[in-house]
């Protein structure tokens, strides 16, 4: 672990035995992993593996958790304006009387404190982050009139609009299409060759390898976390997925994109059910 | 000039619960809105017996921390005891109500209050319940200052708050991760509702508050996608309830209270009506508004 002997200034994100329950009910068992900056770091996981619940955990969302959570070595209040969020888009009501400008100018809340409005200059970055999501046009428009896409882009603009350092983003490719998927995928690139950390949560196998430098499986306990060449694998996906990746279509396609060696061999330990 | 007092006293009564309805419905919070107008009776009655008099702030410090504590009771017995939101807002308001009504007949000679008053108010008193200083200067129908003062109050407060209010009720988990605290936001709508219940029970009753705290702001809410906007629509319907429904009990020599929630209902239906079946005239207003 070079990391930890040249200290922590270059882990963005450290989690040491983070516990979250829900109703005494642990959904997250003893996770410990620490990120270097600059990443782009994909977390996977089936349904209802705590994907959601571990970023909830370190935004300080959930209630009940143990461990710690160290952003940039530090504790999370002192470091709040430089982490950003974005959370899965079903979780607002999209048909709340609000326009596109003023969703994405919730990004600056933060930055401005209580009492004080949005001024000019705040007013002038939420353009710039609508035009870097392809938005621009959309700006006066009231978010119900917005398709699925355009709301996912929305969100990570008023991420973006926070200029963090450390964002969290929980599915933004969900029900987004596929130019609108490679645009954003290229404006997280972008992001994170610039020094920023960004951790997303995915669903895609098929795009993993070709999207991240580092992922994160999880299922319940970190089952690992690393370098994407290193830990995705047949093996620890197994191991992250077990009965539930079951399709052989996807076992094989996800063979014929990652080029891992004995394929067959590989494919018939990944399908349980067969 | 009656007319005038009575018309005026309705309007700033509709248009403090409107401003805070449209928070509530946004919220998905409208019943307990109900809750909370139903659950002061307590602290009013309390407030009464303490001071001995309709002594205004004691008032509404009773019945905001009673308020409070509603919403209090309401969210720990949904998320200790795990009863589903409804059945949480349903046990802790008509118990609190239930003492206040047992409380009232109770102390019925020491209390100047009585239930029909407390249920249905009685706005027709407006003119004659007069604010008189202790030098004698009539300064005029003390309910209209009263109804002023909180709107003043509430329309400081949601112009001081107004992006937290935003962002705490469209997206609570967003705020909460940049630092915005959803639970000091909560409460401080919730004892906003409150203060402004007890102020309003006087003149519409507590059970007709509840027609002004959320049909208004529901009829805004069809015609508009814009918040600011819902807001200006809910006071204009404020405006317009409190005329019409004074001339609607003018005309059937009814209660003012209850003409004012039947022209409220009526202007929701008329909203309802020209929103669904006007749909592509709907739409032309709301992509106007983009
Ligand atoms: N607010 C909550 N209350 C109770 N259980 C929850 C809550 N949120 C999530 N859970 C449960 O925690 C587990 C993990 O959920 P989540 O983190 O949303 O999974 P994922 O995002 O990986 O699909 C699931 O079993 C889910 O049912
Ligand atoms: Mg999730």
């Amino acid at each position: 672990m070079t990391t930890v002997r040249n200290g922590k200034k270059n882990i963005a994100l450290e989690l040491h035995d983070l516990t979250v329950s829900y109703d005494r009910k642990p959904v997250l068992w003893d996770v410990d992993l620490e990120l270097p900056k600059g990443k782009l770091v994909g977390i996977l996981g089936p349904n209802g593996a705590g994907k959601s619940t571990l970023i909830k955990a370190v935004m300080g969302l959930t209630p009940n958790s143990s461990g710690y959570v160290r952003l940039f070595d530090r504790n999370l209040d002192e470091v709040r304006d430089r982490i950003s969020y974005v959370p899965q888009r079903e979780s607002v009501d999209w048909d709340f009387p609000a326009s596109v400008l003023d969703v994405v100018l919730m990004g600056r809340y933060g930055k401005l404190g209580l009492f004080k409005r949005p001024r000019k200059s705040d007013k002038e970055v939420a353009l710039d982050c609508l035009r870097k999501v392809g938005m621009e046009a959309y700006t006066g428009r009231q978010i119900s009139q917005l398709s699925g896409g355009q709301q996912q882009r929305v969100f990570l603009a008023r991420a973006l609009a926070q200029q963090a350092d450390l964002y969290f983003m929980d599915e933004p490719f969900a029900g987004v299409d596929a130019a609108t998927e490679k645009a954003i995928i290229g404006l997280l690139r972008d992001m994170s060759s610039k020094g920023n950390t960004v951790i997303v949560v995915h669903h895609d196998l098929q795009s993993v390898t070709e999207y991240f430098d580092w992922v994160i499986l999880l299922n319940l306990r970190l089952v690992a976390c690393g370098p994407t060449k290193e830990v995705f694998n047949a093996e620890l996906l197994q191991e992250t997925y077990g009965g539930k990746l079951t399709l052989l279509s996807d076992v094989g396609n996800l063979m014929k994109h990652q080029h891992f060696p004995n394929r067959e061999a590989n494919a018939s330990r990944m399908n349980p059910l067969k | 000039m009656e007319a005038l007092q009575i018309i005026l006293a309705g309007s700033l009564v509709a248009i403090t619960c409107g401003l805070l309805g449209c928070y509530l419905i946004l919220r998905k919070m409208a019943m307990v809105g109900d809750a909370i107008s139903h659950a002061v009776l307590p602290g009013i009655v309390i407030a009464f017996l303490i001071s001995g008099s309709r002594d205004s702030v004691i008032m509404l410090l009773g019945a905001g921390l009673i308020g409070i504590f509603t919403t209090f009771l309401i969210e720990f017995f949904h998320k200790r005891g795990r009863l589903q939101t409804d059945a949480s807002i349903g046990v802790t308001f008509t118990w609190l109500f239930a003492i206040g009504v047992i409380l009232i007949s109770a102390y019925a000679g020491k209390v100047d209050l009585d239930q029909d008053c407390v249920l249905y108010g009685e706005i027709a008193y407006v003119p004659i319940d007069l604010w008189i200083t202790k030098s004698g200067t009539i300064l005029g129908p003390r309910v209209l200052y009263i109804a002023s003062g909180v709107l003043v109050i509430i329309l400081v407060f949601i112009v001081l708050g107004y992006k937290e209010l935003f962002l705490t009720t469209f997206d609570p988990a967003y705020a909460a991760a940049i630092g915005i605290s959803t639970t000091l936001w909560h409460y401080l709508l919730m004892g906003a509702v409150s203060i402004t219940t007890v102020a309003s029970f006087e003149s519409v009753g507590a059970i007709l508050v509840v027609a002004l705290l959320i049909a208004p702001p529901a009829t805004a809410y069809l015609l508009t996608e814009d918040l600011k906007k819902m807001m200006i629509l809910s006071t204009l319907l404020g405006v317009l309830i409190s005329i019409t429904g004074y001339y609607l009990a003018a005309a059937f020599d009814g209660p003012i209270a209850g003409g004012m929630a039947t022209m409220a209902g009526v202007f929701f239906a008329l909203a309802f009506v020209f929103t669904t079946t006007a749909p592509r005239l709907k739409r032309s207003i709301k992509t106007e508004k983009g």
